[in-house]
């Protein structure tokens, strides 16, 4: 269960020419449903958990969740991007939390 | 210049090939892959020649495409104050247990490594440094990075050179003139359905390496086929591409195999090298010492320290672990931060097991087996410029073979060495683009790529991931995958040969239903020829040179006096039939090979 989209944040990125989280997937695994203007993911077990969708998501619609086969329910992380930094928050099964944020570039 | 964007994707369902598109671009020179070595070619090439037209053919979208697209933690090589490049291919050499290798594109790629390492600094990416402003090393040649915008920073830079970059067009075959020339690519749009021909002077390759081809140990359950290490979108086309049209490959058997965290594919030198964490076994004891100091204990080979956890594992000594148990708070927040910048997922994996790596060591096992020439040498055999052998194909970082350990400052380089050897190619033999189109091979390769997507919804054929499925369980247990501890022998190979020849003749059942899925389909399709390269490789190194990357146990020891030479082999375009031979190694750096 890789990208987990919510659908009340998710707006399908309506008015861009392709939303933000298909245009990022390097495995073409994202699209909008055109019936519900909803983003999903076509098959879950192709993704890679690179997270650059969950990176790109302008409403913060999508979480990345590692699939249960090999982690447990059920832990968080959520990257935050500025300008020239990251900020992660990330909570643990047992509810530990931690934050790292760092500069990610220097040109900006 | 321009990024041109993808579009949303459309219910496409053509019926023939009366129905599909085809668009003609012409360029000087083309670019097959927009990832590491690809965004180099591109702005050296418009460096040199701000008025050539260049052409990215990208299957993703290049910000965020390839094997950079999670972000990276350190550049592997990057030449310190008193070492010199020589120095470098020593150890390189050294990594893959004295050779063979091609010294001589390895020397070219080490005289440019920093000045396109340094070139990304002042790209934008954060190199950490130490409080007297040097670069902070976190093993003999490795520098740390906060490299979680690296792909975006040089994909922007592709952009702002002038190159136009075309997104998501999935390449599927190479364009050749009358005389063997390679004039360009083709492939399909994977959101308009439209098939695009792209005709250029001249041609790089740098398509990435080739994941997916074995099975990964966790792919046993729905949700979980795609933790691997080598980006699994990378599928190994670019070899395809080449073995498909009689171009050589060589040292495809030099597999990469590597030590990595276990159930989720993490970075483990991040933890070894860059910590020093040492890896030991379910008694405690650290491998490396206790059963590898002959061979340099710590610092033994890479194929060595790939191969030891799991021959713990076969000896009834696993679970295997990188002992982080004790570090403090603060050097383990510098380590999270690093698996952050290239494996963010791994830090949701560990919070997934609730565990805590001070408290907790960090389980490791050995990956897959991947076709990766950035890492180790399988790849194109190509000349100084990086020409294959086919005239008019370059080939650059992954998918340029006999030179390991370029990683991504290596991939870098080698693009800007690419980029020059085209230009030159196209100079020196005033190259200039075919006047006319050659409209039957365009027809023979669209009928091809598309042909699993007309036949129709009631057609009884194959799913592109039950093939790819197939695939990867017969190249796991035939030909040397994790399940049988990388091990093969003359019979399984022969195995595999035999059931790569069915799944070959089995493609044109492949059906359909929309262009994401016929992107797969094609991908399938390369992954079983590479397949079929990469077993004849196999088959032709008759020794154990590198174990773990190359372990036949029908002929376990090495053979100085046959095989100290690479291995290569070439495709029949008109016969199908693979011809596999040496070429011999050439020692052009001074210095002890065989340590041990």
């Amino acid at each position: 269960m890789p990208p987990r989209v919510n659908l009340n944040k998710c707006n399908g990125c309506e008015g861009l020419p392709e939303s933000k989280c298909e245009e990022a997937c390097p495995g073409d695994l994202m699209a909008v449903d055109p019936r519900t203007n909803k983003a999903y993911v076509r098959f879950a077990g192709d993704c890679w958990d690179c997270m650059s969708c969950t990176k790109a998501c302008p409403t913060k619609a999508i979480e990345t969740r590692v699939p249960y086969q090999i982690g447990y329910h059920k832990a968080s992380l959520k990257p935050i991007m500025g300008s020239n930094t990251i900020t992660w928050k990330c909570v643990d099964i047992n509810g530990k939390e931690e934050t790292y944020k760092y500069r990610n570039r220097m040109d900006k | 210049m321009a990024n041109i964007p993808a579009k949303r994707a459309i219910d496409f369902r053509p019926k023939s090939v009366d129905d599909v598109k085809t668009i003609i671009v012409d360029c000087d020179l083309l670019i097959i892959g927009g990832g590491n070595a690809g965004c180099f070619v591109a702005v050296e090439a418009k460096k040199i020649n701000p008025e050539l037209k260049v052409v990215i053919m990208e299957k993703a979208e290049i910000m965020r495409s390839g094997a950079c697209s999670a972000g990276m933690d350190a550049i592997n090589t990057y030449i310190p104050n008193g070492k010199t490049p020589e120095d470098l291919v020593r150890w390189s050499r050294d990594q893959v247990g004295g050779g063979p290798l091609r010294e001589d594109l390895a020397l070219s790629n080490a005289k440019e490594l920093n000045e396109a390492v340094d070139d990304l600094e002042r790209w934008g990416l954060p190199v950490l440094r130490e409080e007297d402003g040097s670069v902070r090393y976190r093993g003999k040649w490795d520098i740390s990075i906060h490299g979680e915008q690296l792909k975006p920073i040089m994909a922007e830079k592709a952009i702002e050179c002038g190159a136009d970059v075309y997104n998501r067009i999935a390449a599927t075959g190479l364009l050749k003139d009358g005389e063997g020339y390679c004039i360009g690519a083709m492939g399909i749009h994977v959101r308009t359905g439209d098939f695009y021909v792209f005709r250029s002077k001249a041609t790089v390759n740098s398509t990435g390496g080739a994941g997916t081809l074995y099975k990964s140990y966790t792919a046993d359950s729905t949700d979980s086929g795609a933790q691997i290490w080598m980006c699994p979108y990378c599928v190994g086309s670019g070899y395809a591409m080449g073995f498909r049209h009689g171009v050589e490959l060589t040292s495809l058997e030099q597999r990469w195999v590597a030590t990595r965290t276990k159930d989720f594919c993490g970075p483990v030198d991040t933890i070894s090298v860059g910590y020093k964490a040492p890896i030991i076994n379910c008694k405690d004891e650290k491998i490396m010492e206790v059963r590898y100091k002959h061979l340099g204990g710590d610092s033994a080979p890479r194929y060595i320290r790939a191969n030891a956890p799991m021959e713990e594992w076969l000896q009834g000594r696993g679970p295997t672990y990188c002992d982080t148990r004790g570090m403090d708070k603060e050097t383990n927040w510098r380590m999270m931060c690093d698996y952050l910048n290239e494996r963010p997922s791994f830090v949701l994996f560990l919070a997934a097991r609730g565990q805590d790596p001070t408290k907790e060591p960090i389980e490791i096992f050995g990956s897959d087996p991947y076709i990766m020439g950035g890492h180790t040498m399988g790849g194109f055999w190509v000349n100084l410029d990086r020409m294959t052998t086919m005239p008019g194909l370059f080939a650059a970082g992954e998918t340029a073979g006999g030179n390991p350990n370029k990683f991504v400052g290596g991939c870098a380089a080698e693009g800007k060495i690419a980029a020059r050897g085209a230009i030159k190619y196209m100079d020196e033999n005033q190259i200039s683009l075919p006047k006319d189109l050659d409209e039957e091979q365009i027809r023979i390769e669209l009928e091809r790529v598309y042909a699993p997507l007309f036949r129709g919804g009631d057609y009884d054929g194959i799913a592109p991931r039950a093939m790819k499925d197939r695939l990867q369980r017969l190249m796991d247990e035939y030909a040397g995958g994790s399940s049988q501890f990388y091990r093969t022998n003359e019979e399984r190979l022969d195995y595999a040969l035999k059931h790569i020849a069915i799944l070959q003749d089995q493609f044109k059942y492949l059906k359909v239903a929309d262009l994401h899925e016929l992107m797969q389909a094609n991908e399938t399709m390369d992954r079983v020829d590479v397949a079929e390269a990469v077993v004849h490789h196999l088959k032709g190194r008759k020794e154990t040179r590198w174990a773990g990357w190359q372990t036949r146990t029908d002929y376990p020891e090495r053979d100085d006096e046959n095989f100290d030479c690479f291995i290569e082999t070439r495709r029949d375009p008109l016969t199908g039939k693979v011809e596999c031979f040496t070429r011999p190694y050439v020692q052009l750096v001074p210095g002890e090979r065989f340590k041990s």
